[in-house]
């Protein structure tokens, strides 16, 4: 994989980073607090681990890439940026979505041909089996309520549009919902992305080069 | 003259910034260390991704081999070879001794939840195995929280990854 496959997966690791740090405070118990702001931790990370490969090919660095960019030059898909909070079901819905969807185009890239590539994939792919167990232990627990699954179903066509068409089909089945179902694809952006844009990089733009 | 042993000898000093018990030597962080010339070229690969220590481990390691008259180039392996695996059984025991309880051994496949709920975790106080998993997350993204139900003792396991 280059860079703009590369910047898709890190963009939305940071976009999604950036909603799950937005419980840190106010999750609705003190675990989740700790467990949303810890896989923010992560998912960041990720996103900086891939934005350093992406960085070294087109040669700039992880940073520029973060928060230079403009919103409209992000490649995050729009499921990522939907802010939901104060929605846990919401929450609970896209983080186990994006999670299953993510294991599966990370399954994928540990066969790249670039080792390099292939070798952060098994690490990341590491870290994420505990996102993983998170988010399946939340569906279980509150698979049953209607609240979930309307929020499953409002979410579905988001989440297919992370995927590749074709990786929808295995996506689907995993989470037993329908395969044909119209996908909200990457490459438009929700009205929620600038916002966002703005609040994470505000520090950036207003001290340029600033490091810390 | 700077040897690759001295190399590895002033790592091993060197303190985890978040778990200063081990040392990075311990932690397995260090994957190779090669002097040529007076440049010391050390491979180190990081634990999580997200961990606010690893820039903290690399300024530590530069000034550690510049105390010792050479110049650092310290290498960032974004690779796979990093797991808690590679943890010694010194960082281990010295984990266990000031109340983290260690990683447990990577199976094949990974990790699972049904393995977390079970009793296969060993508190670091009392010795206990009727431990149950309170939070798959913790303090920072390498621990999980769990609770011994023998001595009544919240504690922090090491996640395996």
């Amino acid at each position: 994989m280059n860079a703009p496959g590369l910047l898709e997966l890190a963009d939305d690791e940071l976009v999604l980073g950036w909603r799950d740090s937005e419980w840190t405070g106010i999750a609705p118990f003190l675990e989740e607090d700790v467990a949303f702001s810890s896989i923010a931790q992560n998912e960041i990370g990720h996103a900086r681990a891939l934005y350093e490969l992406a960085a070294r090919e087109l040669g700039t660095t992880a940073d520029e890439l973060a928060f230079d960019r403009e919103p409209s030059e992000y490649l995050s898909a729009p499921l990522v940026e939907l802010r939901l909070v104060p929605d846990w079901a919401g929450t609970i819905a896209r983080h186990y979505l994006y999670e299953t969807a993510d294991a599966i185009r990370i399954e994928a890239l540990k066969q790249d041909g670039n080792a390099e590539v292939a070798g952060l994939a098994a690490k990341i792919d590491r870290e994420e089996v505990y996102h993983r167990m998170h988010a399946e232990m939340w569906v279980d627990r509150l698979g049953a309520e209607p609240r979930l699954r309307e929020a499953l179903e409002r979410l579905w066509p988001y989440a297919l549009g992370l995927l590749d068409e074709e990786l929808r089909p295995a996506f689907a089945k995993r989470v037993g919902m329908p395969a044909d179902t119209a996908p909200v694809a990457r490459g438009t952006h929700t009205e929620e992305l600038v916002p966002l844009w703005e609040e994470m990089t505000e520090v950036r733009r207003s001290v340029p080069g600033a490091t810390w | 003259m700077v040897t690759a042993e001295r190399v590895w000898a002033a790592l091993a000093e060197i303190p985890d910034p978040e778990i200063p018990v081990i040392s990075l030597v311990d932690l397995g962080v260090v994957r190779d260390v090669e002097v040529e010339n007076g440049r010391v070229h050390v491979e180190f690969t990081p634990t999580f991704l997200g961990c606010p220590a690893l820039e903290v481990m690399r300024d530590a390691m530069a000034a550690r081999i510049a105390e010792l008259g050479a110049e650092a180039e310290i290498e960032v392996v974004l690779d796979d070879s990093w797991s808690t695996d590679r943890i010694t059984p010194e960082g281990r025991e010295k984990l266990r001794a000031s109340g983290f309880a260690p990683p447990t051994p990577r199976t094949a496949g990974g990790p699972r939840l049904v393995q977390l709920e079970s009793n296969a975790f060993r508190c670091p106080y009392c010795g206990s195995t009727e431990t149950a998993l309170e939070n798959i997350f913790g303090p920072t993204p390498c621990r999980s929280i769990r609770y011994c139900k023998s001595c009544r003792q919240p504690f922090e396991q090491f996640k395996t990854i």
